[in-house]
């Protein structure tokens, strides 16, 4: 039988192979080395940190958090979870888990809420990005995990980076839509009074689709712990690497007890910022007020919405 | 006066090829054929008008007319294709992104359809928000939208937010939001037309009562008749992206331009339209105190024609006689002292008292008299004059009639302006 194979064959293998290979490593390999550099100080710093503070001191902070923005019921269910862990003895592991997870939400933030804000006010942008996010979001993450571990080595951080490439596309793609969404009436009696682009996306835009861009977070955040086990397998650490190594040696015990923490940190990190995502929609306030509410007891919020009036 | 906005022949043409539609409408072709032949919609074609400083501009118009796309070229919201607008001789379409920025913030400001209030800013910094962007602090932006809130008295709900308060609250909040930054110019896209009936009236009376103390000069878009009426100095009357007619309310209503607006202006309420002051004719007295005053009221009745004639002292309205009365006692019982025979207790109106509001004042069978804010007598009403204005009898009586209701609105148009003080 004749098949299109017959006629042509297409060697992509041996094309990726020597682009990788040939081209990117030698070439570029400093470069990359490079770009892990504001990363790792970021890791070291949260890892450091988050290891330094006792047990009883994060647990205290993030219940604090659960209970000023998620309410008592989840406050409760922090509490709770968080001593469970530390009885089950995966508590520097959790940290360390933790710490990918905060480093890499942190870049997908810091990349995708300006590549969301540019995107949402070009339509040739969000023609080009399109395609890119829904490669990073469908091609399975080992693909991807061979040139970076050629590029980047193998440890932490490339971990991180693999789980930023994966977790990237949500807030992207949500902080694009929330800026689409704002009203257009909205929009031009903003523009009708003169506002500057800046002044636009910093009084109206980003604090209308400020709920949005917290549920691509929120979104973020999740796919970001759905990869510490893939990042385990080229060296990051962790629950990851607790349940990598259980499932390794058939360790079904050490495999669940490191499942099960990644479960309840998952837990916690989704009720709380879908909690902070909710609370904007009811009263709306500016990014500055909710981080006041945060870490406030409610009277220097209210005096900073006095003030800004 | 000093035309504060001048718009010369504005076009607006939607679409990547406007050339080929402005083209084609030099050909004459209508805005349908086009849409078909180029794939391009006419929005605005060659509109011109001014409107001077204080005035209230009323562009009138159905959905689709180009009324929405005309006032957001005024602030360039919506460029425009060809044509000139300027603001204090300044063109807008002509000027950079940064001076055209300047304007919007120090001139001109808007009030929209849907109030387009910042949900997430309480009601206090949506009426800031000009201010803010135009970097004033905060001590000096609080004053002053407190003051745009107090004008239109929602002062209280400063600290409210906008999805608490009704919609005729919320509009309210937008127009102070326009005030605050004390612009020469506010554009109003169709401000009252989300508004229950009631709320609308209410705010259209607003209007007025703060356009006398603050005199912007005002674009008001309405698809509402009777309210361009109301509100509007001057009204322009769009259809299909044109001005089909520009004038006064009652120019409008009197001599519509063509079938459009006729059928429009139909089943307009004559009578809130008009004022007595366009149906009173110059007033025939005689002094009360004149010697031979009798007789001589006596002749100007037969001279010209009239049933009752108004007695004045010292300009000032004393009474009316009527003429059978007057002629009995005066030629057959010798009286001929004015006082004993007049009616002193006369209909007296105001030069804008509406013509509805006249029906009370024509029961009592006399002519009625117009006075001004001294209690002068500026002029006499005759009954008939306010049926046939009412009526609309240009239209409707015979051809001959018909030219004596146009020039009698004529020289009534022509005495408007010496009797009405504006």
């Amino acid at each position: 039988m004749f098949s299109p194979a017959d006629l042509v064959q297409i060697p992509i293998d041996d094309w990726v192979n020597s682009l990788v290979r040939d081209f990117l490593v030698p070439n570029f390999r400093s470069f990359f080395r490079a770009l892990q550099a504001p990363v790792t100080s970021v890791l070291n710093w949260v890892d450091a940190f988050l290891h330094w503070l006792p047990m009883l001191a994060v647990t205290a902070i993030l219940t604090v958090i659960a209970d000023r923005t998620a309410g008592r019921g989840v406050a409760i269910f922090t509490l709770l979870a968080l001593s469970f862990i530390d009885m089950t003895g995966l508590w520097p592991e959790t940290m360390t888990t933790l710490s990918m997870v905060i480093t890499s939400v942190l870049f997908c933030a810091v990349m995708g809420i300006p590549l969301g804000i540019w995107a949402a006010r070009s339509d040739r942008v969000l023609f080009v990005m399109r395609p890119i996010l829904d490669i990073m979001q469908t091609i399975p993450s080992f693909v991807y995990l061979v040139p970076i571990v050629m590029l980047f080595g193998v440890g932490m951080v490339p971990g991180i980076i693999a789980t930023i490439i994966f977790a990237l596309p949500p807030i992207v793609r949500l902080t694009n839509l929330g800026i689409r969404n704002v009203r257009a009436d909205l929009i031009e009696a903003a523009e009708a009074f003169g506002s500057t682009g800046w002044q636009m996306l910093w009084e109206v835009q980003i604090p209308l689709a400020l709920r949005t861009i917290m549920a691509g977070l929120n979104q973020t955040l999740m796919l970001a712990l759905s990869m510490v086990v893939i990042a385990a397998l080229i060296g990051a650490g962790g629950l990851g690497l607790t349940v990598y190594t259980g499932l390794g040696r058939l360790n079904v015990g050490a495999a669940t007890a490191g499942g099960i923490g990644i479960v309840l940190l998952a837990i916690i990190l989704d009720r709380i910022t879908q909690a902070l995502g909710e609370k904007n929609s009811e009263t709306a306030p500016s990014l500055w007020q909710t981080l006041c509410s945060l870490f406030s007891w409610g009277l220097e919020a209210k005096q900073e919405k006095d003030k800004t009036a | 006066m000093k035309p504060k906005l001048r718009i010369e022949n504005v076009f607006k043409i939607f679409g990547e090829r406007p050339e080929e539609a402005l083209k084609a409408l030099e050909q004459g072709k209508s805005k349908l054929e086009i849409l078909e032949e180029t794939g391009q919609t006419v929005g605005v074609k060659g509109v011109s008008f001014e409107v001077n400083e204080g005035e209230i501009f009323v562009v009138m118009g159905l959905s689709g007319s180009g009324k929405s796309t005309l006032v957001r070229m005024l602030n360039g919201l919506i460029p425009a294709t060809s044509g000139r607008i300027l603001i204090d001789n300044e063109d807008v379409t002509r000027c950079s992104a940064e001076r055209l920025r300047n304007i919007r913030r120090n001139k001109i400001a808007m009030v929209f359809q849907h109030f387009a209030l910042f949900p997430h800013k309480t009601v206090l910094e949506n009426v800031a928000y000009g201010l803010k962007i135009k970097g004033e602090v905060a001590h000096r932006r609080r004053e002053k939208a407190l003051k745009a809130l107090e004008q239109v008295g929602l002062a209280a709900y400063a600290d409210s937010m906008p999805g608490e308060l009704s919609g005729g609250m919320q509009q309210r909040v937008g127009l102070a939001r326009g005030l605050a930054t004390d612009p020469e110019i506010l554009l109003m896209d169709e401000p009252f037309s989300a508004l229950d009936p009631l709320i609308r009236r209410e705010m259209q009376e607003e209007l007025l009562h703060l356009q006398k103390v603050l005199n912007k000069t005002i674009i008001f878009i309405t698809h509402d008749l009777n309210e361009a009426l109301l509100l509007g100095d001057k009204i322009a009357i769009m259809k299909d992206g044109a001005f089909v007619q520009v004038g006064t309310a009652q120019e409008i209503v009197d001599r519509p331009a063509d079938e459009y607006v006729a059928a429009f202006v139909a089943d307009v309420d004559r009578g809130r339209v008009f004022q007595a002051s366009h149906v009173a004719g110059r007033p025939v007295t005689v002094e009360q105190s004149e010697i031979g005053a009798a007789e001589k009221a006596l002749q100007l009745m037969e001279k010209h024609n009239r049933n009752a004639l108004y007695v004045v002292d010292k300009g000032k309205v004393a009474g009316v006689v009527a003429y059978q009365e007057l002629a009995v006692a005066a030629r057959e019982e010798g009286r001929t002292d004015l006082k004993e025979v007049m009616v002193t207790d006369v209909p007296v109106v105001h030069p804008e008292t509406p013509l509805n509001e006249l029906y009370a004042a024509a029961s009592a069978g006399y002519p009625i008299a117009m006075t001004d804010s001294h209690g002068r007598l500026v002029g006499v009403i005759e009954v008939e004059a306010v049926f046939s204005q009412l009526s609309g009898c240009a239209s409707e009586n015979g051809a001959t009639s018909g030219n004596e209701c146009a020039s009698q609105a004529k020289t009534q148009g022509s005495q408007d302006r010496n009797v009405q003080p504006r």
